[in-house]
């Protein structure tokens, strides 16, 4: 069947269901209700991460294809099946998911005291939707997911969010929803010219280059906001903001990448043409993220406003990476994401942690905290300086491979890019002083606690992980070389193609061609797929 | 004459005559027993339906198709829901009467009819014989001021769309000379038939039949026909008589008209473009429930019609599914609705909602299941419904539609999500009350189905692709 013998995706995907069963049958007062909610969530949630790790051990990181592929006829008749499969690109992706979200469910042992069973339950459906997400080998499954992710998120800024949480909540779905319904047009149109709707056909599937483009910007749309690229990411520091801190993490640790790896998985190998075409314009709005939004967050008088910007910021190194489709930029990107994910996640827990002993997240109101919790600010160091790419921390290896990669495209571009390096360090740094540094003066701050062992337990993997990546990168970026590779060498094989072929070269450089786009897309479609023909050709 | 095809309903109606002396003749209360032998009618009519085999009756008359199966069996358990919707809310509003499941009945007769309509005749008499039933049904609460205004405007605008509908066919048959569909589409695969006399007729019979799927510009009453009526009949009018009319809709401009998709495609995707932008900007200012309900069923026909506007099997198909999944989430919704009662008085604000999710978190669940699909948010039923009929719609090239469709659909959640919010981040209210078993049932029946869709969609599909490539003979 595949290298684990079982059908590993499904599982580590649907576990997390079972364990919300357990949670609902769970009977008894609110007490015990809650304790055991807890303790079940925990436990999914750990154990899932066990399973992951399978993932983890018998990846073949020599295959570039989907691996632990699982195929189930679901509609058969119209190309589209229950496939399940991780790649390169999508493996780490599922070990992320699958070690944030028990760290969350940590996080919010003690925080969350109202609706503990609806909570943790909101929490595991999450968990299955973004690791189904990423293990989605059917372009139908993976939108499915892709969406599905927006209930239970919208549920936990609303119910458990802070003050404005119903505001925050409501731009969160609807912004993303926006994007996404435009991605299903893609889909159709995608689903419609190839017949199927399996990735792994789709990966092969030549787009017309008229109809790339169009196809491009509907990706555009959805993947865009939920990266967020500049200017679509104005939800993101709502959406942070009034997200309990579990919620943040997530968000930020893994709602984020969805984007990011959405441009990955379609974007830069099913368009590639449109993709080098529009190359300039995402490096446009990446530059203008990395740069603008640096200063906003410099400006930022709320820590968590702050670590949200910072995350645009971020992130447009990231889109900088995979739009230079060289094997630098893709692996610097995806080194970045998976880096980003465990540094941002950590420093939203950072904020939670005085968050849940002070209940105010205004930088001014701490100063000093280094007096009382040398472990804290021990900590806070560590991943403030991953953030900010330290040389021997995750963050640094991500950033240099996308300068490196950005390099050979444009000097500018790569003097941009890495002016967010630098900017970073400045807004961190000045972040960290004014909490950490200084005189405690504050009155109230006198009796605050260092990290309690739960916390420690918190930050422990993700401390250990940022070193680790950032001391010995190949073990992570072994596992993505040869997707990386074969998706560069697509790349340039489909640019290659694109320039012998000199009629066809018009039309996909040119946008004004693309207007006349509804005609040459259904045409040769309706050829191809004989039960499409219109009405009046089937009474004929 | 092969009237065997008709057996369902035939056996419906005197079912249907059998209740009516039962109920005259016995004493005391018999809205009980009346409803469950209507619900034991439907239920043998389901069955009838189901075996039948495909054929031609009545000269031409009356058709059964897998296209009229698939309508039949939908609406009888639209029907069917609707029918226990009513059982314990009549009797909590005192309007418990035995005649209350015969009309239900004689309207599932006269909707049987419409989809299995292959003359205009058959349409008309079928379309009356359903119109007539739930005219009387909108004011069932005869002593209560909304709901006989409700049922007199229903009156009032369903008779001039049935006077359109009525010449319109006039017309028709005058241009033409024939009223039978296997006829007129003979007669009109020639280009040179179609004069403009009978495109004319054929607007107006499309203007009857938009009057009573209610999309956009023939929507008026809808609001408050839904408001006015009592919860039950708005449960049941959101759904089974939703379904005839588009069985109607498909068969009329598919079968006989199928050839003059040219003329008439622009008018639907008008419809649909219409309906689906007003659906979704109506309903974000409606504070009363019902009449939230109303544009958002405004807002799903349109989404419904895209498929019709596609002109392709695959489209009619995309409807179908479309209906399916429609009718589950508003029987569900309306009897979530029905529940909303405190201290024996039924509600009808949203801000009733409040807090619901403290109060009773299983019928809050259901309800967000129920908004959540109605939004088309995967991989709940709606998403599925939105999936096929866009499907349709970019193999067509209809992307002006589709993007409209989409965005459209993004609006609607606003106000879909709305509930969602009252419901769980809202402060709670005081418990509704106890709610009956029967309202449970359909809450739970719908919700499942409306949650557990994408497990088991492949039959639902595989019923409505076979439905559908019949209409195009």
């Amino acid at each position: 069947m595949n290298a684990a013998g079982f059908p590993i995706l499904s599982l580590v995907t649907w576990l997390p269901m079972v364990g919300c069963l357990v949670i609902l049958s769970v009977r008894g007062d609110e007490e015990t209700v809650a304790s055991n909610a807890r303790w079940t969530a925990l436990w999914t949630s750990l154990i899932v991460l066990a399973l992951s790790l399978i993932l983890w051990v018998k990846f073949d990181p020599t295959e570039s294809g989907f691996q632990f592929i699982e195929d189930v006829k679901w509609l058969p008749e119209y190309g589209v099946g229950y496939k399940m499969g991780v790649d390169g690109i999508s493996v780490l992706f599922v070990l992320l998911s699958t070690l944030l979200t028990p760290i969350c469910i940590l996080a919010s042992w003690e925080t969350i005291t109202r609706s503990v069973r609806e909570y943790m339950i909101t929490f595991l459906i999450l968990e299955t939707m973004m690791v189904g997400m990423f293990c989605a080998a059917d372009f139908v499954v993976f939108y499915i997911f892709f969406e599905g992710v927006l209930i239970p998120m919208f549920l936990i800024i609303g119910v458990w969010g802070g003050p404005r949480r119903v505001y925050s909540a409501f731009k969160f779905f609807l912004f993303t929803l926006t994007g996404s319904v435009l991605m299903l047009l893609a889909l159709l149109a995608m689903w419609y010219q190839a017949g199927t709707t399996d990735l792994v056909v789709l990966l092969k599937t030549a787009f017309p280059p008229a109809m790339q483009p169009w196809l491009f910007f509907a990706f555009f749309a959805s993947f865009a906001v939920k990266v967020p690229m500049w200017p679509f990411h104005t939800w993101l520091p709502d959406a942070h903001v009034e997200a309990p801190t579990a919620g943040s993490v997530i968000l930020a640790g893994v709602l984020l990448k969805m984007g990011a790896y959405g441009f990955l998985r379609f974007s830069v190998p099913m368009l590639p043409l449109a993709s080098a075409e529009f190359a300039p314009f995402i490096y446009t709005l990446s530059v203008v993220a990395v740069v603008y939004t640096s200063i906003v967050a410099f400006a930022q008088e709320d820590m968590k406003k702050l670590i949200a910007y910072s995350s645009v910021a971020h992130m447009g190194v990231v889109t900088i990476g995979i739009f230079t489709f060289n094997i630098q930029g893709i692996q610097g990107a995806m080194f970045q994401m998976l880096s980003h994910g465990i540094v941002s996640g950590a420093l939203f827990l950072i904020v939670g942690v005085v968050y849940d002993r002070m209940h105010t997240r205004e930088i001014d109101r701490y100063g000093g905290l280094a007096d009382r919790m040398p472990l804290y600010a021990f900590v806070f160091m560590l991943f403030s300086l991953a953030s900010v790419g330290l040389p021997g921390t995750s963050g640094f290896v991500g950033e240099l491979l996308v300068i490196v990669g950005s390099l050979q495209v444009n000097f500018w571009l790569a003097l941009l890019g890495g002016l967010g390096m630098i900017l970073g360090i400045v807004y961190t740094l000045y972040l960290y002083r004014r909490m950490m540094f200084g005189r405690l003066t504050k009155a109230d701050l006198r009796g605050i606690l260092d990290l309690s062992p739960r916390e420690i337990a918190i930050f422990a993997p993700l401390a250990v992980l940022t070193l680790w990546m950032g001391i010995y990168p190949t073990s992570f970026t072994s596992f993505f070389d040869a997707s990386v590779a074969s998706m560069v060498q697509h790349h340039t094989q489909a640019m290659a193609a694109s320039l012998t072929d000199v009629a066809q070269l018009p039309n996909a450089v040119t946008l004004p061609n693309a207007v006349a786009l509804p005609n040459t897309v259904a045409l040769p479609g309706a050829a191809a797929l004989p039960h499409a023909v219109t009405l009046a050709g089937i009474l004929h | 004459m092969n009237w065997t095809l008709a057996l369902p309903e035939l056996v419906l109606s005197i079912v249907g005559m059998a209740i009516l002396v039962f109920g005259v003749l016995r004493k005391g209360d018999n809205t009980f027993l009346a409803s469950m032998f209507t619900l034991g009618g439907f239920l043998l009519a389901a069955i009838l339906v189901a075996s039948r085999n495909p054929g031609v009756g009545f000269n031409g008359q009356f058709v059964v198709d897998p296209f009229s199966m698939f309508m039949k069996e939908l609406l009888l358990a639209g029907a069917a829901l609707a029918l226990i919707l009513s059982l314990d809310f009549n009797r909590q509003e005192g309007l418990s009467r035995f005649e209350y499941p015969v009309l239900m009945l004689f309207a599932v007769v006269g909707m049987m009819l419409m989809a299995s309509a292959s003359n205009m005749m058959t349409l008309y008499l079928g379309l009356e014989l359903q119109s007539l039933s739930l005219y009387v049904l909108a004011a069932w609460a005869r002593d209560d001021v909304r709901s006989t205004e409700a049922g007199l405007k229903y009156f009032v605008l369903g008779a001039l769309a049935s006077g359109l509908l009525l010449y319109g066919i006039s017309l028709i048959y005058g241009f033409s000379g024939t009223m039978d569909f296997a006829q007129l589409a003979k007669l009109l695969a020639t280009p040179a038939a179609a004069s403009p006399g009978l495109i004319v007729g054929l607007v107006f019979v499309l203007a009857g039949l938009i009057f009573k799927i209610s999309a956009v510009p023939f929507h008026m009453w809808t609001p408050d026909v839904y408001e006015g009526s009592p919860t039950a009949v708005t449960a049941f009018f959101a759904t089974a008589p939703k379904v005839a009319a588009m069985a109607l809709l498909l068969r009329v401009m598919a079968t006989p008209f199928g050839h003059l998709l040219g003329s008439w495609q622009q008018l639907i995707i008008l419809v649909s473009i219409a309906s689906m932008i007003l659906g979704a900007l109506a309903a974000i200012g409606q504070t009363n429930v019902k009449r939230l309900m109303a544009y958002s069923s405004i807002g799903h026909m349109g989404y419904a019609l895209i498929g019709l506007a596609a002109g392709t099997p695959a489209g009619i198909r995309g409807v179908l599914v479309y209906m399916v999944v429609y009718v589950a989430m508003s029987a569900g919704a309306f009897a979530c609705i029905i529940a909303m009662r405190r201290r024996g008085i039924a509600v009808e604000r949203i801000s009733e909602l409040s807090g619901l999710s403290r109060t009773d978190p299983g019928l809050a669940l259901a309800l967000a299941v129920f908004m959540f699909s109605m939004a088309g948010i995967p991989p709940l039923s709606g998403f599925f419904g939105k999936l096929y009929v866009f499907l349709a719609a970019v193999q067509s090239g209809l992307w002006a539609l589709a993007v409209i469709g989409v965005l459209t659909s993004v609006v609607g959640a606003f106000y879909y999500l709305r509930i969602v919010k009252v419901m769980y981040f809202d402060p709670p209210l005081e418990a509704f009350d106890r709610r009956p078993a029967s309202l449970s049932f359909v809450v739970a029946v719908s919700g499942l189905f409306t949650a557990f869709f994408f497990i088991f969609p492949a039959p639902f599909i595989g019923a409505a692709q076979a439905a559908a490539k019949v209409l195009f003979g």
